[in-house]
């Protein structure tokens, strides 16, 4: 298997169709495939390790996919936005790479040994990287077990881990989620989730395998994906829920006339706000909605929430129907679900425990620490959660404690490490409470040693070492913090008692 | 007799079918228009379908036998129709998931 067999079959059955890009001047399928014969000859031409991508969307990220697979080389998006040091770090786990990349990335990652960094429009544009005959029509490697995508996820301990997903899991979500050319020529997707996201590369293949037009908005803003989804003729879309809040408001800002185009509205990435669902099912009325709960580690989707359940909770008086609202649904066909207590016990309907997945496209693999999947081949999400008596599965927030705003996962341990770094700090903890346009937002507690700092003080440190999401919106003296008898942060106690900084009531 | 497993690629040495199989195990006499596929780049094509097998292979659909022990994925349309030890192969049921990603 390999991904290469996707974009062949799509090449084959809908040649003339536009695969990416607007309807008058976007890459066909045809056209994408020669591309990624380009790109696979580029690879193996630099005799390279590792197809690297630190850019925003553009046409040239599915011909880098589809290339490395050609060339038998996994491909690796990174975070463009991270600080540099910490994006040349992951860069170098990459080893030597082609990597594409915009100023001023473009020029860091060339500077690195066994890097040769290239532009978007250099990488798409370069009819030399075709011409010297190194991949041959058809000559990828079917061995499913090759590595396809590196992409790295942010874990408990903030040193970020590099997922490894294999032509098989990727191959095997596709062909079991999505009916080849299944998209009627009229339809096109809206892709704003970052290409470093499972999403991302997710909507990539299955749109494609679908046959359905992608159109890329590389930097999502609310207006100008209202604007987009009315030029380009959008009937998808798949958003995070900041994405969707952010949607709304701008269409209540716009008068609240309801939008009709979209038929189909998926979303994912992080809890969504209750009031943001009900109102965007009354500002998308006739949109089949779907929620989709899925990891990186999974091949993205593995349960999901579909359009007839949306609308039967919108409009049911039925207490346990109008609560499937927050639900993310059953499992796929292929995927299967246990909920189990701390000793391992596999858990009964409505009892709440660790959720645990198995399937083919359930990879749970990682560069680092090597598979996590359990002798029967069941991965720990690490996602608490319980199943209701009908098999739906309810999401109650990660085991572990990563705050998640707006889709974007961070480690409470990486903000609170710097913040202990600054002298008047003696005790940190980082939270994430609750917010009506982040999911979550972050509250930072600290414990003064000395001369305690102000919270300008640390937003300033904390945006000098890490990302401006990263910043807390509030920042608490506290006289201590909450431990149990072992050591641990109970930082349960916290979010309970800092939850009313959150300004989402219903949460 | 060609051995099955998931992934496995197989061609017809009658027209142009080719099939990546999704499920399925073990050793099964599998053909494409009456003829014995082979794995994928090591047949050439000669002859045409025999008439009994020549309802053709459609891009992208799945093929079953009755008893849902084996599915086969064509990744290129040919002349030729399946058949799995004198079984003829069937186009499973598409799969009606809506779009998540």
């Amino acid at each position: 298997m390999n991904l290469m067999m996707l974009l062949e079959m799509a090449a084959e059955g809908l040649g003339d169709r536009v695969a990416v890009g607007s309807l008058d001047d976007g890459l066909t399928y045809r056209q994408l495939y020669d591309r990624a014969h380009s790109a696979a000859n580029r690879y193996r031409a630099a005799g390279v390790e590792s197809a690297v991508v630190c850019d925003e969307s553009s046409p040239a990220l599915p011909i880098a996919l589809f290339g490395s697979a050609w060339a038998g080389i996994p491909y690796v998006p990174l975070n463009y936005r991270l600080p540099a040091d910490d994006l040349l770090a992951l860069a170098e786990r990459a080893g030597s790479a082609v990597a594409i990349a915009d100023e001023p990335n473009l020029e860091r990652l060339g500077r690195l040994p066994g890097v040769s960094s290239v532009s978007a429009e250099a990488f798409r544009a370069d009819p030399a990287a075709g011409t010297d005959g190194h991949a041959s029509p058809g000559d990828w490697n079917m061995d499913p077990d090759d590595l396809a995508v590196l992409l790295f996820t942010s874990g408990t301990t903030g040193s970020p881990k590099s997922a490894v997903l294999r032509h098989k899991h990727l191959v095997s979500y596709i062909l079991g989620s999505v009916e080849f050319m299944g998209a009627g020529e009229d339809e096109a997707t809206l892709v704003s989730v970052p290409p470093y996201h499972i999403a991302g590369v997710a909507s990539m293949l299955s749109s494609i395998y679908a046959g359905r037009r992608i159109v890329q908005l590389p930097r999502f803003d609310p207006d100008v994906w209202i604007d987009t989804v009315e030029r380009e003729g959008v009937t998808h879309a798949m958003v995070v829920p900041t994405m969707l809040t952010r949607i709304v408001d701008a269409l209540d800002a716009r008068g609240g006339a309801p939008m009709l185009g979209i038929r189909a509205l998926s979303y994912g990435g992080g809890k969504m706000p209750r009031p943001v669902i009900e109102r965007a099912l009354e500002l998308f009325p006739i949109t089949n909605f779907v929620n989709a709960y899925g990891l990186t580690e999974t091949s993205s989707t593995i349960s999901l929430l579909g359009p007839d359940d949306h609308r039967v909770a919108q409009y049911s008086t039925d207490p346990i129907e109008q609560q499937r609202l927050a639900s993310v649904g059953r499992p796929l066909p292929g995927v299967e679900v246990q909920v189990r207590d701390d000793d391992g016990a596999v858990l009964g309907p409505g009892d709440v425990g660790e959720i645990f997945v198995r399937g083919e496209q359930v990879a749970g693999e990682y560069r680092e620490k090597g598979s996590l999947l359990d002798a029967d081949g069941w991965f720990p999400t690490r996602d608490g959660g319980f199943v209701d008596d009908d098999g739906y599965l309810f999401i109650q927030g990660r085991n572990d404690d990563v705050i998640i705003r707006g889709g974007e996962n961070m480690s409470p341990g990486e903000i609170e490490d710097i913040a202990i770094s600054h002298p008047g700090v003696r005790d940190a903890a980082a939270i994430g409470v609750p917010c009506r346009e982040w999911g979550e937002k972050v509250v930072l507690l600290i414990v003064a040693g000395g001369d305690a700092p102000g919270p300008d003080e640390l937003d300033d440190l904390i945006r000098e070492r890490l990302r401006s999401s990263r910043v807390p919106s509030h920042v608490e003296v506290v006289d201590e913090l909450p431990y149990n008898e072992t050591g641990k942060l109970l930082r349960r106690v916290l979010r309970e008692q800092f939850a009313h900084l959150g300004d989402d009531p219903t949460d | 007799m060609v051995e099955l497993k998931p992934g496995a690629r197989f061609q017809s040495t009658v027209c142009s079918t080719e099939v990546i199989v999704v499920k399925g195990g073990g050793e099964v006499d599998l053909t494409c228009g009456g003829a014995p596929m082979v794995a994928s780049g090591t047949g050439e094509i000669s002859g045409s379908p025999s008439d009994d097998a020549a309802g053709g292979t459609q891009l992208g659909k799945r093929y079953g036998n009755a008893d849902e022990t084996i599915e086969l994925l064509a990744t290129k349309a040919g002349d030729g129709s399946l058949a799995a030890d004198g079984d003829a192969l069937e186009i499973a049921q598409a799969k009606t998931l809506p779009a998540s990603d």
